[in-house]
């Protein structure tokens, strides 16, 4: 057994413990272990990639020695590897923003952000339902107080939906959970696709009851279009930093909607092939549709990042959609990008509000202020890899998934969609760029505006910008290792044999 | 057993979604407790009702209630309390911080508004509104 597979769950639990006891009022001391944390986390993801690269075969940890299906089991997958390694950056570099900029804001932001780490690592690894939701729960805790970071009446406010709508999310988890044990009496994944074929006939519809019940829970994760509504209210209010790292929860619910709908209720699913299919596409095309022409619509940077974040979600969930392995890899690829490239923009958004003033992140037109110039040009590359425009990583992410879409029934309408909404996002990106970095009301004294300016959170931001161009400067073996992840997701008796085979704990 | 059962939950689960849809803070708290109370009964009983059964093994029984929903809805239970928790003091703080208790999220000052005025919910506007 591969014991580094526990180290990404144990790593933040135990080092968020001792900056809530140790670095309570030391705000260095905690940065310091926060930041260490976060390297040996990308060194640990790193090791793990490579690892599940080696091997053909879904790695299997039994917690306890315990046996599949009757203990908990983590599993390492390429797709768990690299999710965990998206997390792990992305971490990273939000913490390196974090740090030079407002980690002060507010008590207990670095262990809060380890609990909310080890939630996302633990969402990827483990191996059955009911972990996967405490996982949730766990990662939303730590979201909760996170959302609220720094405090403020609208924050607050935006805090307390954003609480009861992923309380009734969970609430719907558990029954989802409940109604799939009933019928299978199993929550494990790997069992679960065993037993999945074999459901009489007379129990399916409790099953697929249970099943479509998930693919709700997880499209409020994924802010799927009808459950988006409380995305834009939530990342708009939230501070830059935390929006970032949200930048991954929403992909918490992709990676969750292709482990299970591939996995159990895959094409060898027998009588329950492809239950998600036919609700998923449409879902994520209007999910597409409405998140770019908020794109258009926005009011404030955030705002339109936020907007950027529901339509990127369409068209990785279209792709996800699809359900065959060359979309998967699209869709990986995707994610990947749309990750990072979020990310920048809720970053740039605020180091934008900060240097404005009054002014702040809303669409209007301004005073000039401080480094505009380098801001402009950030935001431009951002925007370009947002839209979809060549050369960088979204026009190679938006190309595979039209390419996959090919073979596809609905390939008229994919095609058509994803074009235009590049359209909108493109318009969108323009009216609010020329808006903020172009044009300026003009004053008495030409000094432009000075704000603190720390070189970490542009150093940050400019991390974010280069990890794209690299995703597009080696997008061909990317895109390889990507193909091997699907295809190897595509082969479900893999993943089952690895889970139920070992059995005997001593491989 | 089962009428009684399901009738609770059913019931339950009702008043839960009725109170969750009210627009004021304490009533969904309220009803978000009913929820979670009607999901941990619903989850006992996936394991289908039994009386008198054990859950482990013992050499007199002469048969066995499942074990895992009862382990299931104790965990399930514990984070529900948990985030019950959460939600009662998160509640209280947007009341204190913004003086009223609605759920709905205070509109973001427009651009001419954004010379000071404090922010208001979609509610008070309408308020103000109509008077």
């Amino acid at each position: 057994m591969n014991h580094w597979i526990i180290l990404p769950i144990l790593l933040p639990a135990i080092v968020a413990p001792v900056l809530v006891l140790a670095a309570r009022y030391d705000l260095g001391l905690a940065r310091a272990l926060s930041l260490g944390t976060a390297v040996l986390a990308l060194g640990l993801a790193l090791g793990l990639l490579l690892s599940a690269s080696d091997s053909s075969v879904a790695q299997v940890y039994a917690l306890g020695d315990w046996p599949a299906p009757f203990g908990i089991v983590l599993v390492l997958d390429r797709l768990s590897a690299l999710m965990l390694m998206l997390a792990a950056l992305l971490s990273l570099v939000v913490l390196l923003y974090a740090v030079g900029d407002s980690d002060g804001r507010g008590r207990h932001f670095h262990a809060l952000w380890q609990f909310q780490v080890m939630g996302i690592n633990g969402a990827f690894l483990t191996g059955d339902f009911f972990n996967l939701f405490v996982f949730f729960e766990v990662l939303l805790i730590a979201s909760y107080g996170l959302m609220v970071h720094g405090g403020g009446a609208q924050r607050v406010r935006a805090g307390v939906q954003y609480v009861v709508v992923n309380l009734v999310g969970s609430t719907l988890f558990l029954i989802a959970v409940g109604l799939i044990y009933s019928v299978t009496g199993t929550l494990n994944m790997a069992d679960l696709a065993v037993k999945v074929p074999e459901v009489a006939a007379g129990d399916r519809a409790l099953l697929h009851a249970g099943a479509l019940l998930l693919l709700l829970v997880f499209g409020v994760k994924a802010a799927l279009v009808p459950v988006h509504f409380w995305l834009p209210g939530t990342y708009g209010s939230t501070s830059a930093v935390v929006a970032a790292l949200f930048a991954i929860m929403t992909k918490v619910g992709a990676y969750s909607i292709l482990r299970l709908y591939v996995l159990a209720f895959g094409p060898e699913a027998g009588a329950s092939a492809l239950l998600a299919a036919q609700w998923l596409l449409p879902a994520a095309m209007l999910t597409l549709a409405l998140g770019m022409i908020g794109v258009l619509a926005a009011r404030s940077l955030s705002q339109l990042a936020s907007f950027a974040v529901i339509g990127s979600m369409g068209t990785l969930l279209i792709a996800v959609g699809l359900f065959s392995a060359q979309a998967t890899s699209a869709a990986l690829y995707y994610m990947l990008h749309s990750t990072l490239a979020v990310a920048a923009l809720f970053l740039i958004a605020e180091q934008v509000g900060l240097r404005r003033k009054s002014a702040g992140e809303a669409l209007i037109v301004g005073r000039q202020f401080e480094s505009r110039s380098l801001l402009a040009a950030l935001f431009f590359v951002n925007a370009i890899a947002l839209c979809g425009l060549p050369p960088l990583s979204g026009f190679i992410g938006k190309l595979l998934v039209l390419d996959a879409a090919r073979d596809s029934a609905s390939m008229l309408w994919i095609w058509a969609l994803v074009l235009s909404t590049s359209l909108l996002a493109l318009v969108g990106f323009a009216r609010a760029g020329s808006t903020v970095f172009w044009k300026e009301t003009v004053s008495a004294d030409f000094r432009p505006l000075c704000a603190p300016g720390a070189p970490l959170p542009l150093v940050a931001i400019g991390v974010l910008l280069a990890s794209l161009v690299l995703l597009t400067v080696f997008a061909g073996p990317i895109t390889l290792w990507l193909d091997e992840a699907a295809a190897q997701l595509y082969q479900p008796s893999h993943y089952i044999d690895a889970v139920l085979g070992a059995a005997g704990g001593n491989e | 057993m089962e009428f009684l059962l399901a009738s609770a939950i059913g019931v339950m689960t009702a008043t839960g979604v009725y109170l969750l849809l009210r627009a004021r803070t304490f009533p969904v708290v309220l009803g978000l407790a009913l929820l979670s109370y009607a999901t941990n009964v619903f989850l006992f009983a996936m394991g289908r009702l039994a009386v008198n059964r054990p859950p482990v093994v013992d050499a007199l029984a002469r048969g066995y209630t499942d074990p895992l929903p009862q382990a299931l809805v104790l965990t399930a239970i514990v984070i529900s309390f948990g985030m019950t928790a959460v939600l009662v003091v998160m509640s209280l703080r947007s009341f204190i911080e913004s003086g009223d208790d609605g759920v709905d999220v205070l509109v973001q000052p427009t651009e001419d508004e954004l010379g000071g005025s404090a922010p208001r919910t979609a509610a008070s506007s309408a308020r103000e509104a109509s008077q």
